[in-house]
């Protein structure tokens, strides 16, 4: 049996690559990719913790991520197309309108 | 063989996740999202929830992929629009942030500070977790949860709505 260590670790992995696209990458598409990787390796280390302390809490809990996940990308697409809409563009550099 | 399977999906997932944030296009990142969420799904048919498994592919897979091809074939980008990625400097910080996260992390697990040592091994694999006693405690422990996660799907529905309507 594999252990849980290992998922952990498999997990850290792939948020830490996720992290890393939020940080080099300018494409708002690609970060909003990445985003959803985070949170995929995020249920990953839930699952398995769940089976390591043998409840089904921990894939309720996913359950709910998988619910929250949906919401987001619905509401953060939506938003970049209104963004594309006034600033023909999907380049992060170009949304500044808010800043000080 | 167990291992042999998990090592094959981890290396699976890690290299498409690797292709996700280096592809210059947004829709082969989206293809690789895809198959990173695959082999995320059959990682948690080898943890023994193939309900999660099938959750997974159904909604991450199908609807939300669907979602962001959608909207990348809607803004209809042109390869000059993507413009040149961050500056050297800057990317040579990311990669060595990420590297300095992974190895605290990496420690963290290790120092077995999520008390993975103290329950000890795994006694005996546990029976598939079907939807049956998944909705057991949806409905009862975790109804409160559950009737929220409801009026935020509702609220994302309105919102996506009015913000991407042109005139309302």
């Amino acid at each position: 049996m594999v252990s849980s260590s290992a998922y952990m670790i498999l997990s850290a992995t792939i948020f830490a690559i996720g992290v890393l696209g939020v940080l080099v990458r300018r494409n708002v598409l690609v970060m909003f990719m990445s985003i959803e990787l985070m949170l995929n390796a995020v249920n990953l280390a839930l699952v398995a913790l769940s089976r390591q302390l043998g409840s089904l809490d921990g894939q309720v809990l996913v359950f709910l991520v998988i619910t929250v996940a949906a919401a987001e990308a619905a509401v953060g697409l939506a938003i970049i197309i209104c963004l594309f809409r006034n600033k023909k563009s999907v380049n992060v550099d170009d949304f500044n309108l808010m800043k000080w | 063989m167990e291992i042999l399977i998990f090592a094959i999906l981890a290396l699976v997932a890690v290299s498409c996740s690797i292709l996700v944030i280096s592809q210059r296009s947004a829709v082969s990142s989206a293809l690789f999202l895809i198959a990173t969420m695959v082999s995320i799904a059959m990682l948690f048919l080898l943890l023994n929830a193939p309900f999660l498994a099938a959750i997974q592919i159904i909604v991450y897979a199908g609807a939300i992929m669907v979602l962001f091809i959608f909207v990348i074939m809607l803004l209809n980008l042109r390869k000059d629009e993507f413009g040149p990625e961050r500056k050297k400097a800057q990317r040579f910080f990311g990669i060595l942030l990420v590297f300095l996260l992974l190895i605290g992390l990496a420690t963290i697990i290790e120092l077995g500070a999520f008390g993975l040592e103290s329950t000890g091994e795994i006694s005996q694999p546990s029976a598939p977790a079907g939807p049956e006693p998944l909705a057991q405690l949806l409905f009862t422990k975790y109804l409160f949860p559950f009737e929220l996660a409801s009026i935020l799907l509702l609220v994302a529905i309105v919102g996506a709505v009015v913000m991407a309507k042109r005139r309302l």
